[in-house]
């Protein structure tokens, strides 16, 4: 550990209201779910961050339930519980694959799908999913519950909506209608992060959304509409080039980053595999 | 400068009651380490990446170099030093070159834990894929899984596995004597496996002064299980 351990401080709450307190009165405090990605700015010295808040105790921002066509999934709920979900895998299936491909199993164990939008890393495994489902975000603080549209959420890179008084307690995702579909392209199977990666809904009106494609997970509507008006694959692809935005960095480059997407993209209206 | 007092954190480590006075925020790994003086547990990436410090938390298996040990209060962790160099899997993988260097193994052994007593080799691929080894290629480490899973199978063999307290896989706390690397490989040991999956390092030689036996399947069953390389579960396409 690069940090020093000592000045680190980890509030320990009782309860969600709590927790929400102290947020409001004794914060900035930084959320705790999982800490998969937490100790990785700690142990190289790069996360500023000192004063932390454990969620992880608080079950009742845990479970999956679906009432009246809407599923919901409490931000502490784990990768391997969203794989183990029988309504996940029938009602969502894309973020079930998007789940299985995130690290391996020991951070499936702990990562969290509430952690993984709050992290807000443009590469999350999760977060096209989320923008093709067109998923609600469920914001709460000590004085107020609110429910943003995810597509809304993120507003720059590592920046959303969420103010540091407020927590990410649940996410909603009305009945998806058309095929999911997900894919993500890293350099190896498992533990990879995202050269790029993408969901989609193959319906009349096709969804599609890419990650590590931008500064912010994005949805590609001129894409979408192209496609919904008849459009062929190539015209397709040359709007999509448009939309997107990679850079090179340590895990590709943005030339390589376009191909994919495109290919991507053929592969998802094509219907292949 | 004041030492600033730590409240003390209680978790159960290896079935005991243990309390730790230190700061809330420092990993699982390094309190296992250095304040529970159970070394097994290896650091190798230190960020969630390669599966050397897998332990099992609460029944599954975690990145202990992930969690603040704030996060493991209450909690039942389970460490190498736990099984107490008596898991089928530990004489498994000694006997049948599924520990090279050792870095990897403790992690590897509880990860294969995690997945319960008979895992398909699909299940197996996924459930080791956080886990890098350098040495093996892997082969050796699925076929001493699937060795593990049949010796349960066959209740003689299971009743005899016994490690050697030496034993690079089990505990390496600071109450077991210091291990010496024997003069001589081990060939002349009954039981050792054929020589394809024999440790081929020394310390692999080291490995394999167990006293246990798991039975060289790939003998008595006219060839090992053919597994393929390290690849991961069949997850990217692309």
């Amino acid at each position: 550990m690069r940090t020093a351990l000592s000045p680190l401080t980890l509030r320990q709450p009782r309860s969600l209201a709590h927790a929400l307190r102290l947020l409001r009165d004794e914060g900035p405090l930084t959320p705790l779910a999982g800490c998969t990605d937490v100790f990785v700015g700690l142990n190289f010295g790069t996360l500023g961050d000192r004063r932390f808040l454990n969620l992880w105790p608080l079950d009742q921002l845990r479970g999956i339930e679906r009432r009246a066509g809407v599923l919901r999934i409490g931000a502490l709920t784990t990768y391997t519980e969203i794989i183990a979900s029988a309504v996940v895998g029938r009602h969502l299936p894309m973020l079930v694959a998007a789940s299985r491909e995130i690290g391996a199993v020991q951070v499936q164990n702990r990562g969290t799908l509430g952690g993984n939008i709050a992290n807000g890393s443009p590469a999350g495994d999760t977060l096209p999913v989320l923008a093709a489902a067109e998923a609600l975000v469920e914001l709460r603080s000590a004085d107020w519950t609110r429910k943003v549209p995810f597509t809304a959420f993120y507003t720059g890179y590592r920046v959303s909506v969420r103010r540091s008084d407020e927590l990410v307690t649940a996410i909603e995702f009305p009945e998806v209608a058309g095929a999911q579909w997900f894919r993500k392209v890293g350099t190896r199977a498992a533990q990879s992060i995202s050269k790029v990666v993408m969901a989609g809904v193959r319906a009349a009106r096709p969804r599609i959304a890419l990650g590590s494609v931008a500064p912010t997970v994005v949805r590609v509507p001129r894409t979408e509409e192209a496609l919904a008006a008849g459009a062929t694959i190539a015209e397709a692809q040359a709007i999509l080039q448009e939309e997107i935005h990679p850079i090179d960095d340590i895990r590709s480059t943005a030339s390589y980053r376009r191909r994919v997407a495109a290919n991507l993209l053929a592969q998802f209206w094509n219907g292949s595999d | 400068m004041k030492r600033p007092a730590f409240r003390p954190i209680v978790l159960t480590v290896n079935g005991a009651r243990t309390a730790v006075r230190v700061p809330p925020m420092k990993r699982l790994l390094d309190v296992l380490r250095e304040d529970c003086s159970l070394t097994g547990t290896k650091e190798g990436c230190g960020e969630g990446e390669c599966g050397a410090c897998t332990v099992i938390l609460d029944g599954r298996a975690v990145n202990a170099c992930l969690i603040p040990i704030g996060q493991a209060a209450g909690a039942r962790v389970t460490t190498i030093e736990g099984l107490k160099g008596r898991h089928r899997l530990q004489a498994a993988f000694a006997n049948l070159g599924g520990a090279q260097c050792g870095i990897c193994t403790p992690g590897m052994i509880l990860a294969a834990v995690a997945l319960g007593p008979r895992p398909t080799l699909a299940q197996v691929r996924t459930g080791l894929a956080g886990n890098i080894c350098r040495c093996t290629g892997y082969e050796g480490i699925y076929r001493a899984i699937a060795a593990a899973r049949t010796a349960r199978s066959r209740k003689a063999a299971a009743s005899s596995q016994k490690l050697d307290a030496r034993s690079r896989t089990s505990a390496e706390g600071r109450k077991q004597p210091k291990s010496r690397l024997p003069a001589e490989a081990p060939r002349a040991k009954a039981g050792v496996p054929s020589p394809e999956s024999r440790p081929s390092t020394v310390l692999g030689a080291a490995l394999s002064v167990s006293k246990g036996r798991v039975p060289p399947l790939d003998r008595a069953r006219g060839g090992p299980e053919r597994v393929e390389g390290p690849k991961a579960p069949s997850r990217s396409r692309s």
